[in-house]
């Protein structure tokens, strides 16, 4: 696999990018092909932090597997254990309380926030400004500190259980993520002097890594970096689960399809986040926080598929049940892997240097990739 | 000419918005109370971690030296990773008869992933998650832990 730094026959030289390298957020391996400084041709390699998932699921319980989405995309894992927990609701056939369906929602949203701070600040890290890191993590902290008071965890929440929520949602919950809320707004104009309006960041990023909507389409690209391209892909919109069909908030679409376009989608993402908590934050709904169900789960026998929209992407979850109590066979869509499909075509042509920031765009969680 | 005033421009606009940048910059420079950096080794007595915190599975006894655990294996039925095993051993009871009771329950702390599923599954509430979290010790036997005190026995009127 492992090839060396070299020429090919063309005389184009051909070097590694990873797997241990800080820029490609996690172990992810690039055979680049250089012309001088220009992209030829990109090639990831995958497999460094493949764990079996879907084949280690085929031997734990409808319960017991949800835990193990959390450890694929650790960014968003909620929205992953959201997932999970919607499929076998679905095989199950429960109606699921309305209290529990605020607080997954509300949780939902807060992960999709923490996780795109955390891109901000790595994007911005990519392009060379250190600042923005620590000015994302401040504001993602106190995202941690209400996941761990309520879910008892602060990345791999594992909040979620067929039927519901583990607990009820932490007394203070409210009240600090109202604070949140206020905080977190006041810090917007701060994101924008800092990396938004800065020519520099703007310089490195627009028209860098052009994808197309056609491209983005046959890429199987979603979430953010398919809307940056003007395709309409978001899961809470088009096929709307858990409520969201009644909550008012907008899809960020950008026609742009550059790392500028994606840029602009999250921090566009980040405020419609921000609007949906709002609506739900004064009316949660009072009574149960999990619905009755058996002490042993069995899915009848059949397929089942849910899809939900993730920091990423569509993460989209398929159970093959044969009516035991453990599925026969599990596949996850992850949106990661699909994204990075699309890396080779963006980045031919451009500079090795616009290459860290096309990949920053992309905003890459290597073991969802790998799983 | 016009290139020169195109190049000029640019300049002033990157100055600016660097500028802009570095006020806040030397905002938070200045302003010390707005950093929010625990120093957390010397923090550690007054460190609070919320009650929900999951950080390691302990077995709650009380002054009696007694716990609730029947021995019913739910919990390691409910584990996904192999974290739990318990031995089991037969009671002869008051009259006779032979009853199942708990002899040991090992906890493997370096399989945990601490997901909660066993405290969820345990029908007498013998178990519970600690706030314990600084796990590292210099060998990964220590991490195999016996939860049960010695010589503990079933509380009264758990079944």
């Amino acid at each position: 696999m492992l090839e060396e730094i070299g020429t090919t026959e063309q005389g184009d030289l051909v070097i590694n990018i990873g797997p241990q390298h800080p820029s490609t957020h996690g172990v992810l391996h690039l055979v680049i092909t250089l012309n001088g400084e220009t992209i030829k041709k990109v090639e990831p390699h995958l497999g460094y932090i493949h764990r079996s998932i879907e084949k280690m699921c085929e031997s734990l319980t409808y319960r017991q597997f949800i835990y193990s989405t959390s450890r694929m995309d650790y960014l968003s894992a909620h929205i992953n254990n959201h997932g999970c927990a919607l499929a076998v609701e679905q095989g199950l056939g429960i109606e699921i309380p309305p209290r529990a369906r605020a607080i997954r929602v509300l949780l939902s949203e807060l992960t999709r926030l923490a996780s795109h701070q955390l891109w901000w600040g790595a994007m911005a890290m990519d392009v060379g400004a250190i600042t923005p890191f620590f000015h994302a993590f401040r504001e993602r902290e106190m995202i941690n500190d209400i996941m761990e008071e309520t879910c008892g965890a602060r990345l791999t929440m594992n909040y979620m259980v067929p039927g519901g929520v583990m607990f009820d949602l932490h007394p203070n919950f409210v009240t600090r993520t109202k604070d949140f809320l206020r905080f977190f707004r006041s810090k917007f104009n701060e994101y924008d002097e800092l990396v938004t309006n800065n020519i520099i960041f703007q310089e490195r990023m627009k028209g860098v890594g052009v994808l197309s909507s056609a491209d983005a389409i046959s890429y199987g690209c979603t979430g953010p970096v398919a809307r940056a391209s003007g395709v309409s892909s978001d899961i809470r919109k088009i096929a709307p689960y858990e409520g969201y069909d009644q909550l008012q908030f907008a899809e960020a679409i950008q026609s742009g399809g550059d790392c500028f376009a994606r840029y602009l989608v999250r921090m566009q993402e980040m405020r419609e986040s921000l609007a949906i908590i709002d609506q739900l934050i004064d009316t949660i709904p009072d009574g149960e926080f999990q619905a009755k169900t058996k002490a042993v789960l069995k899915l009848p026998k059949g397929e089942y598929y849910s899809r939900v929209e993730t920091a990423r992407g569509e993460f989209g979850v398929y159970i093959i049940s044969e009516g035991a109590t453990t599925p026969y066979r599990m596949k996850f869509r992850s949106p990661g892997f699909s994204n990075l499909s699309a890396l080779d075509h963006m980045s031919r042509g451009s500079k090795i240097g616009d290459l860290v920031a096309i990949m920053g765009s992309l905003d890459l969680v290597i073991p969802d990739i790998d799983r | 000419m016009s290139f020169l005033i195109d190049y000029i421009r640019t300049v002033y606009k990157s100055v600016r918005s660097l500028l802009i940048g570095m006020r806040k910059t030397g905002y938070y420079f200045t302003h010390h109370k707005e950093i929010i950096t625990q120093n957390y080794p010397e923090n550690r007595d007054t460190l609070n971690l919320p009650e929900r915190f999951r950080g390691e599975v302990v077995m709650t006894h009380n002054e009696a030296n007694e716990h609730r655990c029947t021995g019913c294996t739910a919990c390691e039925l409910a584990c996904p990773n192999g974290t739990i095993k318990i031995v089991t051993k037969f009671d002869i009871t008051p009259e006779g008869k032979k009853k199942k009771a708990l002899d040991t329950f090992v906890y493997h702390l370096e399989l945990c992933t601490m997901c909660n599923l066993c405290i969820e599954a345990c029908p007498t509430s013998a178990i519970k998650m600690d706030q314990a979290f600084e796990h590292s010790v210099y060998d990964r036997r220590l991490l195999t832990k016996k939860l049960n005190k010695p010589d503990s026995k079933l509380m009264e009127g758990v079944e």
